[in-house]
């Protein structure tokens, strides 16, 4: 299931940084982002740069970024209505049936600014994905105090998600085997059927989960386990570490700075 | 498929003021801590396996769809399910498992809004839907089977209120038309929710009985109060919310907006009334009559689903 592996393999620089660093500085970066004034468009395209250089510098397809950049953008719907209820100047007047819809410049300019941010948060995001292996992350999220029993609840369940996605799957597998479906879609039966089927899948699914967890437990009882997970990874902060993660701070600064000029 | 819907309640990162998202930070921090706490009380050093594996049940869950009509499916969300099954502590940092992996993966949903998300898709969710099964939890199979149906579209349409509060409050959309609009999507949604977790709930209640009694016991009478009292808030705080004065006033006030705004040479919007929905009482008994044809829309399709499944018994 390569869909859950979001980590690219590689050697760079970011890959080898602390990933204390990356998690720090990325939400730093994202604070940042959201902090910015509307319609500062120069910031937001330093932003933009800097986390396309960190991608390169990562060694990162060019495209990757970019493309799964997207996932967040259907929400911006929700935000469409700025354009049409913040008071400014008239950009343009629209009827609809009977009644009149306007689009003002401030509305515009506050719309193209939110979808920007989240955008470009998005991206820095991914960056951090695909350059830190899921279990290095849940380890700096554990150095950074993030309560210890999240995290292993977390990695946990990241451990089990391929295991249990690959049954929900035989499960479709299977219902899609006995039941004919129509050519052009829909389903057989009525709609009420069909969502009683899915719920029945749902609670075997639930039961499978169940006992699975108890024998995972019983099989790491058997094997030592006291509620503590070990880790081999001892992540030591190093002189490279502080350093690029100060440049990075400094590149967020100087970002700030464009944006309130 | 993946991420077919609930995508309109992961709130993506940009989407919420820093005030916002750091204020649900701080509610949901407080809620976690105590779910952690009595969690661990219950389930001891088995809760690491159990929740993780609970969430991974929960991630995969929301794979099995069914189809609807037009090429629209439905399929679960999960918060309603984990926190009837589970109880609602271990309900609560499961779906907080969920939301975080699918942050931290996929970037479906924002890291520093995440606070938000875990309000909305795993507190809140939990709050109503436990509450209101804990006060049928000892009653009949058909009734409990009903009550949960009710919760779970009530907690679907209070999750999607959160979100649309949080949302004009960042300024990022206006309450007036953001409010009825969460609403409208999330009733269909939240549709589907119900039926699928009252079905999977039918058929855990006939394979594994004994299960669903320590869940009862994991929340005190307390919940009851705690649920029912905050759908009474969702009830009253829907229309109330769509008819609040803009938070974008106080955005545009505060970016100077207004101070630059010159007289418009034509029709301006004239101090918030917004066009597409129009007279704001109207569109309140509007919302209220749809409301009330969603909820015994879902009450018939339960008894027709408890009718049917008569016919279903297992042959075991």
């Amino acid at each position: 299931m390569e869909i859950f592996d979001r980590y690219q393999q590689g050697e760079s620089v970011i890959h080898q940084l602390d990933p204390r660093v990356k998690v720090v500085v990325t939400l730093l970066f994202i604070v940042s982002t959201v902090l910015l004034p509307d319609g500062a468009w120069r910031a937001f395209l330093a932003a933009w740069v800097l986390v396309l250089g960190g991608a390169a510098l990562a060694r990162l397809p060019l495209g990757l970024v970019v493309r799964r950049s997207f996932v967040a953008l259907p929400f911006a719907l929700a935000a469409v209505t700025v354009v049409f209820t913040l008071p400014g100047e008239t950009v343009a007047v629209w009827d609809i049936g009977s009644r009149q819809v306007t689009v003002s410049d401030a509305g515009l300019v506050r719309f193209g600014s939110i979808v920007i941010r989240s955008w470009v948060s998005v991206q820095m995001a991914i960056l951090l994905t695909a350059t830190t292996t899921f279990p290095d992350l849940m380890h700096a999220l554990r150095h950074l105090r993030v309560p210890g029993i999240l995290i292993a609840i977390i990695g946990f369940m990241y451990r089990y998600l391929f295991v249990l996605v690959d049954e929900a799957g035989r499960l479709l597998r299977a219902r899609a085997a006995r039941s004919a479906r129509p050519a052009g879609g829909g389903g057989g039966g009525a709609v009420l059927w069909r969502a009683r089927v899915a719920g029945s899948m749902v609670g075997q699914l639930f039961l499978r989960s169940l006992e699975r967890s108890e024998r995972v437990y019983n099989a790491m009882a058997a094997r030592g386990y006291r509620g503590q997970l070990l880790t081999m990874n001892p992540h030591v902060m190093e002189r490279c570490d502080w350093l690029m993660g100060a440049g990075a701070l400094g590149a967020i600064a100087v970002v700030q700075v464009i944006g309130w000029l | 498929m993946f991420f077919a819907s609930a995508q309109l309640l992961h709130i993506p990162d940009g989407f919420l003021s820093l005030g916002v998202a750091a204020a649900a930070w701080g509610v949901a921090l407080f809620a976690l801590f105590l779910a952690v706490r009595r969690s661990q009380e219950r389930f001891d050093e088995r809760l690491i396996p159990m929740a993780g594996i609970m969430a991974a049940f929960i991630f995969a869950g929301q794979m099995i769809n069914f189809p609807v009509a037009g090429g629209t499916s439905g399929h679960l969300i999960g918060a309603a399910l984990a926190a009837v099954v589970l109880g609602p502590w271990l309900g609560i940092l499961v779906m907080t498992a969920v939301i975080a992996l699918q942050g931290l993966l996929f970037q479906d949903g924002g890291l520093v809004v995440m606070g938000a998300n875990i309000l909305v898709m795993g507190v809140v969710p939990a709050l109503i839907a436990f509450g209101f099964y804990r006060a049928v939890a000892n009653r009949g199979r058909s009734l409990r089977l009903a009550t949960t149906a009710v919760a779970a579209w009530l907690s679907v349409m209070a999750a999607a209120l959160v979100t649309a509060i949080f949302l004009g409050f960042s300024g990022t959309s206006s309450f007036r038309i953001v409010v009825p609009a969460m609403l409208g999507v999330h009733a269909l949604i939240g549709l589907g929710e119900a039926l699928i977790t009252v079905s999977a709930l039918s058929f855990i209640m006939r394979a594994r009985p004994q299960l669903l009694e320590g869940s009862a016991e994991a929340g005190g009478r307390g919940w009851i109060v705690a649920g029912l009292g905050l759908s009474f808030l969702v009830v009253l705080l829907a229309p109330f919310a769509s008819g609040l004065p803009d938070g974008l006033e106080w955005v545009a006030e505060e970016n100077a907006f207004l101070g630059a705004a010159r007289e418009a040479p034509f029709e301006v919007l004239p101090d918030y009334t917004v066009p597409l929905l129009g007279d704001s009482a109207l569109s309140t008994i509007a919302a209220g009559l749809v409301g009330a044809l969603l909820v015994a829309a879902v009450a018939l399709a339960t008894a027709r689903l408890l009718r049917r499944e008569r016919r279903w018994e297992p042959r075991d």
